[in-house]
């Protein structure tokens, strides 16, 4: 067996830098189907997993990829798949499925420009409404968005402890930029490394109620053939797992798996700040376009324009006090991303019309040069 | 500004050429000896799409000394060309002090472009030494020296970790003959402008 932490100094691009925190973090199960740009992931994971007591398998598609990942889930193995765009469409529904399952996972997607097969070399930002609604019903899910190879690293620690902690679907939402850039990244040594596993049930084995949730709201998760009695469906179940078709049955659950994650936006958002001390103008942005938008904020500053940068490290559950705050705070708001408008609703919602609020985006296939933004900050001024 | 930041490094460094000439490899080599042996910031980005495999393929390197928000080149201090096509796509790029290192059997300049110009048999050098695919790495010797971006031991470790497994030998022979050939240069050069001063 090979160590599963590289700890040291590497040179290395975000998307092997993502599957080396996923060993990091315990990841010993990774089921995909391979993806321009998130292939490098998968060709990294399974030159690493076997060396470290993992399994790679490699699905006849991204919909089977899902469904593997929640069965290894199940069974007990921290595990995860990546993808970009169109294999991100395919995985939805078992998206959907691990959530109502409450089954921890980890899933990247590696963004391209969509829709459909897009501009499969060329990164965007385009999926993060459908990261938040992309599978049907009404449910609460957490998305992270990383910035840089080191970034990542520590996201996908931290994407795997919270998808334990809370048992739900944690999804990364990188961009092609991100997953192919190269820079440093230091790996500390293991015991440096923090890692959550879900709580498992104690007591009596056939009486245990696999859904019945504990003090945090969330419940014990019992591995599949340890001899607890599980039952699991996409079906609206009772806290027994069995289906329950009534409105009252769907209202409990679905009060569980978005209450489990509303309750506790304290420990699940993180935002970073970045010289918003004195700012007068706020950009909001997240993933590679925050690192557009620190460049912004230098040059809009060495030109007497305080501008300032929160950046949103966490997407969902939307940074909704952070924002608000903001917005009493400075003059205008900007939104920063490779889109048409996805996340700079949110921030519009959020503001509540107490500031202008802008935005800086366009369909996709290359990032935002950080010209743009502080030209567009001097436009609206 | 303090002193330390005015003097504070950020290089944007451009490789052009065909896939397949090893440009990709070539910025590669430059960003982690930055990066790992010289303990700068350093960030590359690359061609990924099908030009990376036959059409105009580039590497773009930043190296500073703080942190680098914008991963893209956008003012390019140092272009590497290997082809006539990343020389004619990327010159007007190339800032007006900048510099322009040329594989000078594969790449004719023409244009305004009139800065600081080094120019190397690259290729032609790889294949005295016996394969012509090592010209990237002759270049990334002749680079190190003429630019004085990367330490000479970082960018020679890095070739030797970075080169496949049973050619470190060869390719080490590559860099340092692009490496000696272009302190020759940069010597011919200053007894060249040192005469010219005496003169005057």
């Amino acid at each position: 067996m090979k160590p599963a932490v590289l700890t040291g100094e590497h040179f290395m691009t975000g998307d092997v830098a993502c599957a080396e925190g996923a060993l990091a973090a315990g990841c010993r199960f990774f089921a995909g189907y391979p993806i321009t740009p998130a292939t490098e992931i998968a060709e990294h994971m399974s030159h690493r997993l076997p060396d470290v007591g993992g399994t790679y398998i490699q699905m006849e598609d991204e919909i089977a990829a899902m469904a593997a990942v929640l069965g290894a889930s199940c069974a007990g193995v921290k595990s995860m798949t990546a993808t970009s765009g169109p294999g991100f469409s395919l995985m939805m529904e078992n998206i959907g499925l691990g959530v109502c399952t409450e089954t921890p996972c980890v899933v990247v997607n590696v963004q391209r420009a969509g829709p459909s097969t897009g501009l499969p070399t060329l990164g965007a930002q385009g999926d993060m409404m459908q990261a938040r609604w992309g599978s049907h019903g009404h449910y609460e899910i957490i998305a992270l968005a990383p910035a840089s190879p080191q970034d990542i690293f520590y996201q996908t620690i931290t994407a795997f402890n919270l998808s334990e902690k809370y048992r739900v679907p944690v999804l990364i939402m990188s961009d092609e930029v991100v997953g192919h850039l190269s820079e440093r990244v230091v790996i500390p040594e293991p015991t440096a490394i923090r890692t959550f596993s879900r709580r498992r049930p104690k007591g009596r084995k056939d009486r245990f109620k696999p859904f019945c949730p504990g003090p945090d709201g969330v419940a014990p998760m019992a591995d599949a053939g340890d001899g607890y009695r599980v039952h699991v469906t996409g079906l609206t179940h009772d806290e027994r797992g069995y289906p329950v078709m009534t409105a009252d049955c769907h209202a409990e659950m679905i009060a569980r798996i978005t209450g489990k994650i509303r309750r506790n936006l304290a420990d699940i958002i993180r935002t970073e700040s970045y010289r918003l001390d004195d700012a007068d103008v706020a950009i909001v942005s997240y993933g590679v376009s925050s690192r557009s938008s620190m460049a912004a904020v230098d040059e809009a500053r060495q030109e007497g324009i305080k501008v300032g940068l929160l950046r949103l490290i966490t997407v969902w559950p939307f940074a909704e006090e952070a924002v608000a705050h903001l917005s009493r705070t400075v003059r205008a708001l900007f939104t920063v991303e490779i889109n048409l408008g996805q996340v700079h609703l949110e921030v519009e919602r959020c503001a509540k019309g107490r500031v202008p609020c802008h935005l800086v985006g366009h369909a996709g296939g290359t990032v935002i040069a950080p010209e743009r933004i502080v030209q567009a900050i001097k436009d609206h001024l | 500004m303090n002193v330390m930041a005015a003097h504070a490094m950020h290089k944007e460094i451009l490789f052009t050429g065909f896939g397949g000439q090893g440009i990709v490899l070539a910025g590669m080599i430059v960003g982690r000896a930055a990066s790992l042996g010289d303990h700068r910031e350093s960030t590359l980005t690359q061609s990924y799409g099908p030009e990376a495999r036959g059409g105009a393929c580039s590497a773009q390197v930043i190296i500073a000394d703080r942190p680098i928000h914008y991963p893209y080149v956008r003012h390019p201090d140092i272009l590497v060309c290997l082809s006539q096509g990343g020389y004619e796509k990327y010159i007007p790029m190339l800032k007006k002090d900048g510099m322009l290192l040329l594989d000078h059997d594969l790449v004719r300049p023409q244009g305004e472009w009139k800065g600081t110009t080094f120019t190397i048999p690259a290729t032609r050098f790889a294949e005295e030494l016996g394969r012509r695919m090592m010209a990237n790495i002759v270049m990334v010797g002749f680079f190190t020296a003429v630019s004085q971006t990367v330490s000479v031991q970082a960018a020679r470790d890095t070739v030797q970790a970075l080169v496949p497994k049973g050619t470190e030998k060869m390719n080490l022979a590559a860099f340092d003959k692009g490496h000696e050939y272009g302190l020759a240069v940069l010597k011919g050069r200053r007894k060249k402008e040192s005469g010219e001063k005496d003169v005057a």
